[in-house]
Parts: C-alpha cells; structure tokens; sequence
C-alpha cells in the first residue's frame, strides 16, 4: 500500500496532494468502522499516542481519543494546567519524556505557531499537529475536507467561502492550502481588522462584503469570533459584527442551492451566524465532528503504517535524515534549518 | 601606557602589506614599524618581529558602536572578555557597548566598571553607550553627565524605543549639553503587540505577529523631526526599512544633524531567512524585504548610513531553541561582520575596499567622538590585518563567544583576520596561511 511521505502531519502547506489523497481515501474506509455496531479493531494494538493539549479542546482531543480507542491504541493526555510546563519545563525536555516512555505518537496542540516544526526534528515520535498558535489546523481542514468530497462528491472545482476571523484562525489557513491544492477555490470575507496582511498574495480570494463572498459558492464555512480578545477592540460591538460580518439568510441564499453551511466549532450562535442557520437543513456541522473521528482514525493509522514499513532504522538518524534532509551539506550559503541538536 | 598588560607588548615590523587608510585616503604598499604602543619610523627598531607578507591588507582598527556585551548580569551570555575577544578576531580595536544590562548601565559606577574590565581583561577598547532613562523605563533622565565624566560616549534606551516624545526631547537636548548623543531604537511598539518578525505575506503564511515596516518609520521620523526643531543631533540604530531611509536621506538633505547604522543582515538576508521558524534569523528589528535590503544597500553607497555596526546580540541556546514567538531577539556578528560585509559588498563590486573601511572605522568613531587612528608615525597602533584573496568556512562551534546565535554559520566567506594589533599588542593572530 502507498504510505506516507513524512515521519509527521505538521500542515497542510508541506503536505503533498497524493497524501492529502490517501489520508481522505482511508477516512472514508474509517468512516465505515465508525458506522459500524462494533468500532473495535486492533490496527495499533500495542502502539502508545499521548495527547498533549496546551489548549483547551473539545472536538479535536474527543475525537483523537476516540479515534485511538477505536483503533486499539494506548492514549494518554497530558495538558497545560497538569503538567510539568506549568514548572516551567521547556518544549523540548516534556516532549522527550514523553518520548522516552516508548510512545510512538505525539497529538499537540500548542498556543505559539511553529511550535510542531521546533518539536518534529528532535524526536522520534511520529508528531500530529492539532493546531499550533495561529498558523494551522490540517485535521480539522481534512475533516472539512472530507465532508464537503463526502456531501458534493467531488474537491474540484468547489467554490468555498470562508467568513470570519481570519487573522486569528489556524482553520483557514490550513483550509486555503489544503484547498487550493485540491483544486478547490477559496473566498475569504472578514472585517478589515480581521485580515491579515498580504492574505490575498495566498492561494485564496479576499471580498470586502459577506453577500458577495457567498455569491454562487458550494459552502459557506463561518470561522469562530474569538470573543475573549475583543479586548483588542477588533470589532466595536457583537452587534455590529453580526449585522455587517454575521452569515445570514441572505448569504446563503446567495450561495447555489443546497450550499453546505459549515463551522469548525465551537460557534458563537447570534455572532457567527443565528442559531437558525446552525441548525439549517443544509448545515453539516454535526456530520464534520463525525468525520472527524474518521480523519484522525485515518491519519493515526497512514503514521503508524510508515513506522512499520520504516521501523529497521526508525530508532537511528538515519529516518530522521531522510525525512529532514539533514546532512546535506550546504551548496551555497543557506540559511540554517532547524537542526536534530542536543 | 599601563594598560591591557595582559596582552604581549613587543616591537612589531610588517613588511609588504598595502595599507589601506580611510583617514589619508591612501592606499600603498609599504612597511609598518609599531613600538611602545604607536607607529613608528622603522629605522628605530632594534629586534622587532617581523611579518613578511605581499598578500595581506593592513587598514585601521575597526570599530562597532553598537554591541551588547551582557555584562554584569547577563554573563551567561557573553561578557566583556569574551565579547571583546569576538570583537579582536573580527578585527575591532573599539567597540561601543550597550546599556541594556542587568543593572542597567545608568550610573556612572558601572561605565567605569566596563571600560576598566576592558583595560585589564579585554581585547579591544570599550566606550560605553549609557541608558538615556533610568533603568531604561523612559521616566527620568538618567545621570548622563556623571556618565559621560566616566566615560560614557553616547546615551540610549537600545531595544526598546523611548516612547514619549516629551522624554525624548528632553534626553536628546540634555545630552547635547555633554557633547553626546542619542543613539534612538525606532519602534512604535503599539503597533507591534505580540510581533515576532516582519509583518508581510510571509508572516501571515505562518501564522505569526508581523511587526510592520511603518512602526519604524514612524519612529525615525519623531526622532528627526525632534532633532531638527530642537537643534539636537540624533543617531538612528539599526535601519532597516526603504522608507526609513528615505526619510533619513532627505533630513540629512535638509541639513538635520541625523546619522544612522544598519547591519550586515540587513543588506544580505532577508525575511525569507526566517521560514521554518528559525530562531537565528528572529532579530528586532526584524529582517524585511528584498527591496529594503536592496535599499539599504544603496543608502550605504551614497551616505545616507554613516556606518555599519553588528548589534552583537549573544544569546544562550535555552533562549533561542524555543517557539519561535517565545525565541529572544538578536544574532551574534562581530566575528563576521568584516568578511560578510566585504564578501557582499566589496566583492560584489558595491563598494570600493576604501568606501567600506569608512562605514567601519573612520565613521562610525567620529560619532561617538574617538580620535582619528591614521597608519602614521606617532599615532596609536590600532591595525587589522587581512587576507583578502582567502576564503574560509565560518563554523560558529569555534566562536569566541560564549554564545552560537547566528544565522552565517557554515556560510563561506572572503578575507578572514589575520591578525588585529591594539595599543602596539597583538589582541588576536590567526595561524597564517592555516587554520586559526
């Protein structure tokens, strides 16, 4: 069978289409044990994930523990507030004690961007990124991925809006490259305060106005307000954000008929969009939790089949170099990349 | 001279070097004799060492106004014997120190404390640059006269901007009561809440707080503008933008008495050096863009920078192997600040050997007020000499310094230091020819 390019799934920006591919296709194949009246299987029987949230999760963490349950593995949580980070250990040292206990995987989730590419050179556990600061999200953008192939058969082509704050969010970056190079095209429709610089020089569209965004488009995606930076004065009032940026009847009636209404959770009802549109026939959002269980299943199980396949020389160097490209020596004057130290 | 007795004084005879000098403008072959300290007419040498060389370039001391050399209270990092033995391998005689230390240098003790350490462990001469504020808080004027008595050459709150206007007029037109100046770090931090590079297409790829182009740019143009209404001079540090210097050009047009600095990874690298969120190209201000770097380079052409510093920033490993947000600020560049700057900019055909010694030595010492070191009989002996014909790998693992930050490790580079005399004693000598 066809594996895995890479040790890790740090993002979808480094994640090539045909892997992209093969982590969707094995979904729907989870999805088929997740409807099934027994969701035990033994595909990582034997095999340790620990889930180390620095943040607070719902979804994601649930369905990564189920996702372990169901293929058999051990998973262990570690979080913020439990752990020794809390002493003030480093990155580095915490993720080499969960190292040294024989895990084979690392779920992180991690509030500074970056963070998974500091960690992914410096161990051998195979790292799955479950969002890191600002910068990406890429199981939630497969799960929203796999959802929308699901529902509307197909990525190509599809017209995706994607409204909200796109300054904050790791989804829609994660979201416009995995995407983009499906072949899909992506809008992204935000208060000007709300729109990171240069945005538009990604592989995405930027439109000022939210009925206009959602003109014509196969989904229309709202993204979470973070209501507890408002301190930062992004917006002037709730109020005003739903009237100008909200997702009403009127945007998805713009949208082609039978447009999929989605959010990657948890949503603000009354902010985001009314409660009558998160509740709207057309609205998949409970389908993208389940589909969830089925990308992470997928992802759990690609990483672990290429440390099988790979696991003669997984305990040298050597796996770590070829998925690094360590030990090249330099051609001329490169910038140094992140190095295997200590 | 009583001083730096722990480096090896003897009578010193260079033979077949071209002196290239930027205080006579000359460039000729010709020997050098240095006894007691100073220049000397070679006929009066008795037993001198004698260095034959028809390949070696002899030019001035270098000199660096702006190095952080982490003494006291951050000796973990570097301090100043370790900063200043950077500084002699990269073939500095003086450097200029900064204050943002632990205490502050803001009292008259602590300027003394560093220019002695200096005398009696260093290798090369330390000038401190003291706080402009008290504990560099922008509240209150710092002691700058006593300071300035001790030693102190130029005054500033370096790394972090001195944010009111009103503080900053009143430092800028006391100081000039002394003679000195405020050397001014540009950034209106409000618009950089959180920002670890520059803010562009880039940072907005990897998900990071941008520190936009326009926070420095408005600084510098206060500070000019203060300096013009008040009559003041002002230096700005570390440019890095297009339109800083823009603006820097036409104050100088207009006859301000403005002077500025960059760095040599600001006219080699650019924020692309940061992908992978590699903490050794995170600086403040940060690396920017292709057309800054192409715009530095041409403000170094035509004067609108008045000289070329490193901001020697050393930093532990345990501060920089860390999330690239969390990652402390700044590289180490005084052992490769001369190579890169003459592979980049000599080499390049940018600027002539002469051109750069001046952004180098003759510069950047009249702004802080050290005398002229010409290559002439009576005159102090501050020399480099180098090889500009070699080239050499630079490996930071055999850095002087007690830190490893730098994004030039590894990098290939032209004209190694072969050997740097302070005071008439040899403060560094690399194996010639060899491996040092």
């Amino acid at each position: 069978m066809a594996i895995l390019e890479k040790k890790d799934l740090l993002g979808l920006r480094d994640t090539s289409v045909s892997d992209i591919r093969l982590i969707l296709d094995t979904a729907f194949t989870m999805r088929q044990i997740l409807d099934s009246p027994s969701k035990k299987t033994a595909h990582l029987a034997g095999k340790s994930v620990v889930l180390f949230f620095l943040e607070n999760s719902t979804r994601t963490r649930l369905s990564f523990e189920f996702a372990c349950k169901y293929l058999g593995a051990n998973s262990s949580n570690i979080s913020g507030s439990g752990s020794s980070i809390r002493k003030g250990e480093n990155l580095y040292d915490t993720i080499k004690t969960i190292e040294v206990m024989a895990s084979d995987m690392i779920v992180m989730r991690h509030m500074q961007s970056g963070a998974p590419w500091l960690i992914a050179p410096q161990t051998h556990c195979s790292i799955i990124n479950a969002g890191d600061g600002m910068n990406e999200h890429p199981t939630q953008a497969l799960l929203d991925m796999m959802t929308m192939e699901d529902k509307l058969g197909k990525l190509e082509g599809l017209e995706v809006a994607i409204i909200g704050d796109a300054l904050h969010s790791r989804v829609v970056r994660s979201n416009i490259w995995g995407l983009s190079k499906m072949g899909a095209k992506v809008r992204v429709c935000a208060p000007p305060t709300m729109l990171p610089r240069g945005l538009d020089g990604l592989p995405c569209e930027v439109i000022a106005d939210v009925r206009e965004a959602c003109e014509g488009v196969d989904v229309v995606m709202g993204l979470r307000v973070q209501l507890e930076r408002q301190k930062s004065a992004l917006f002037p009032s709730v109020r005003e954000y739903a009237h100008f940026f909200g997702i009403d009847h009127e945007a998805i009636q713009a949208a082609k008929e039978n447009a999929l209404i989605m959010h990657p959770g948890p949503c603000n009802h009354g902010v985001e969009m009314p409660t009558e549109i998160h509740e709207h026939p057309q609205s998949v959002i409970h389908e993208q939790v389940t589909n969830g269980v089925a990308i992470r299943m997928a992802i759990l199980f690609l990483l672990q089949a290429r440390r099988n396949a790979l696991s003669n020389d997984l305990n040298g160097l050597a796996a770590l170099e070829a998925a690094y490209g360590f030990g090249k020596g330099p051609i001329s004057n490169p910038v140094e990349q992140p190095k295997y130290r200590r | 001279m009583n001083r730096s007795t722990h480096l090896r004084e003897e009578e010193i005879l260079i033979r077949g070097a071209r002196v290239v000098d930027p205080y006579t403008g000359r460039d000729e072959v010709r020997d050098i004799a240095i006894a007691d300290g100073r220049y000397v007419d070679p006929a009066s040498l008795s037993s001198p060492r004698i260095i034959e060389t028809d390949k070696l370039v002899a030019v001035p001391g270098l000199s660096d106004i702006h190095v952080h050399l982490r003494e006291p209270g951050f000796e973990y990092k570097e301090d100043v014997v370790t900063g200043t033995h950077c500084a002699a391998r990269g073939g500095f005689t003086h450097v200029a120190s900064m204050p943002n230390t632990n205490p502050t240098t803001d009292t008259p003790e602590i300027v003394q404390h560093l220019i002695e350490r200096a005398e009696r462990d260093g290798y090369c001469e330390v000038t401190p640059i003291a706080a402009a504020t008290k504990g560099l808080l922008g509240e209150e004027l710092s002691e700058m006269g006593l300071m300035h008595e001790a030693g102190a050459v130029a005054f500033s709150d370096d790394g972090r901007p001195v944010e009111s206007a009103d503080m900053m007029q009143k430092a800028m037109n006391y100081a000039q009561r002394f003679g000195a100046r405020i050397h001014s770090h540009c950034e209106v931090k409000s618009l950089c809440k959180g920002a670890s590079m520059n803010e562009s297409q880039l940072s907005t790829e990897m998900g990071l707080f941008g520190s936009p182009k326009v926070a420095e740019d408005l600084m510098i143009i206060r500070d000019i503008l203060l300096a013009d209404y008040y009559h003041c001079p002002i230096h700005i540090c570390h440019v890095s933008t297009k339109t800083g210097l823009e603006l820097i050009r036409e104050a100088k047009k207009r006859g301000v008495a403005v002077s500025a600095e960059t760095c040599p990874h600001y006219f080699i690298l650019t924020e692309e050096a940061v992908r992978g969120y590699n903490t050794h190209a995170k600086m403040h201000p940060p690396l920017r863009e292709e057309e800054d770097r192409l715009a530095v380079i041409e403000a170094l052409k035509d004067g609108t920078i008045d000289c070329i510093v490193t901001d020697h920033a050393p930093h532990h490993r345990d501060e920089k192997d860390v999330e690239f947000a969390l990652a402390a600020n700044g590289i180490i560049g005084l052992e490769t600040a001369f190579p890169l700057a003459y592979s980049y900019l000599v080499k390049t055909g940018e600027l002539s050997l002469m051109e750069l010694l001046k952004l180098m030595i003759s510069k950047p010492r009249a702004i802080v007020h050290q005398a002229e070191r010409p290559i002439e009989v009576g005159g102090v002996a501050d020399l480099m000499l180098f090889d500009p014909e070699a080239e050499f790998t630079y490996s930071v693992e055999e850095s002087y310094s007690k830190s490893r930050n730098t994004p030039f490790d590894g990098w290939r580079l032209h004209a190694p230091t072969r050997m740097t005399i302070w005071r008439g004693r040899i403060s560094y000598e690399a194996g010639f020819g060899g491996k040092d």
